[in-house]
């Protein structure tokens, strides 16, 4: 009894040491620190709207030039224009970006079933069960999980309404 | 002489996949390309012989002269484990595709029942170190050999016109076993 206790742990810690000793022998590099870069940039709250599966694959294809840094909606310009600056593309080329969009809830047909915040990334929605939902739009990235998690179909995304702030010239037709 | 019998008899008389019916979880899981089939069975390979020779090297060095033989399936598992680790770790530093296209089927490899089945045999049959060295490396071959085939098989089958009730699992099932038909028919041989 005792004798097989002591084998099997000699052979357990022998085996482990080893397997140990060829992770640190054989370590693979992890990816490129400008993809964990862009990776942190990025909003990370995996919505998918970019065509790649998360963010992670969508910063290694924008680091490896596949795809537009324009190519997250949640984003918007923003976030375009600062990846632009760290992958140094020439801000002129960029092209439209699509506009951040919130989501917004319909009070009319909320049944506060909770189901929406469930289903947020961002912890953008606020409310309890049975009480009327309500997005909180500096937190919302429209990743359109929430749209997608609602039984009544009250939630649509809005683009952000145009302020003061906001407001610009529309630009020149181009030829 | 001894030696290439063993080899020649445990890769096509009494192949494991398909005479024994051993491991046929990668031989349904991973047969879909060629080059995932030809990763797939180089890896178990690996990990088929390595686990021979060191599973023959517990029995004989430590299981038997301590008297715990009882142990033998609980520390064989432990080894085969071990190694299908360590493939894991080099298969992901040697080629990131193939781990990749591997994907969970590599770990898998602890619970190929013709990993174990071989260091089992290998006891049971009361082998020598080179013999069950061969016989690892037969049964490893015979298991490439019938992976490759089956996945050759099943990407001209992708493209011919199957019966709807029959497409997917079933034809693939259907061909594995005329496959094995076939090499019973190497049964007498030997």
């Amino acid at each position: 009894m005792l004798i097989a206790t002591l084998v099997l742990t000699l052979l357990g810690l022998t085996l482990g040491g080893l397997l140990g000793l060829a992770a640190r022998f054989f370590a693979v590099e992890e990816a490129s620190p400008i993809v964990k870069e862009i990776e942190g940039m990025l909003p990370g709250s995996q919505c998918g709207q970019c065509g790649f599966p998360g963010c992670s694959p969508a910063a290694e294809a924008m680091a490896n030039g596949s795809a537009e840094v324009t190519c997250c909606p949640p984003g918007g310009r923003a976030l375009a224009e600062n990846l632009a600056k760290l992958l140094d593309i020439d801000l002129s080329t960029l092209g439209e970006t699509a506009e951040p969009q919130t989501a917004v809830i319909n009070e009319d047909l909320c049944t506060g079933c909770t189901r929406c915040y469930k289903a947020c990334p961002t912890d953008a929605i606020v409310g309890a069960s049975k009480q009327i939902h309500v997005v909180y739009a500096d937190a919302c990235t429209g990743c359109n999980q929430c749209v997608d998690a609602c039984p009544e179909d009250c939630i649509s995304l809005i683009s952000e309404p145009v302020t003061l702030t906001r407001w610009h010239w529309t630009k020149p037709e181009a030829a | 002489m001894d030696y290439l019998l063993i080899l020649v008899s445990t890769a096509l008389v009494n192949n494991i996949v398909l005479v024994k019916f051993l491991g046929l979880c990668p031989l349904m899981g991973v047969s879909s390309s060629v080059s995932s089939a030809w990763g797939m069975s180089l890896a178990t390979t690996f990990v088929l012989t390595l686990s021979a020779l060191l599973s023959w090297l517990i029995e004989h060095l430590l299981l038997q002269p301590l008297d715990i033989e009882f142990l033998r399936i609980l520390s064989f598992i432990l080894i085969i484990a071990a190694v299908v680790q360590f493939t894991e770790v080099m298969v992901r530093k040697a080629s990131p595709m193939l781990h990749k296209a591997l994907g969970i089927y590599l770990p898998l490899i602890t619970t190929n029942c013709a990993v174990l089945g071989v260091a089992l045999l290998n006891i049971n049959e009361n082998h020598n170190l080179p013999e069950s060295l061969m016989f690892g490396l037969g049964s490893a071959l015979g298991f490439v050999i019938v992976m490759v085939m089956f996945a050759g098989l099943r990407e001209r089958l992708a493209l011919a016109n199957v019966p709807a009730l029959f497409t997917g699992t079933p034809i693939s099932l259907i061909t594995a076993g005329l496959l094995s038909l076939i090499f019973m028919g190497f049964s007498g041989m030997i």
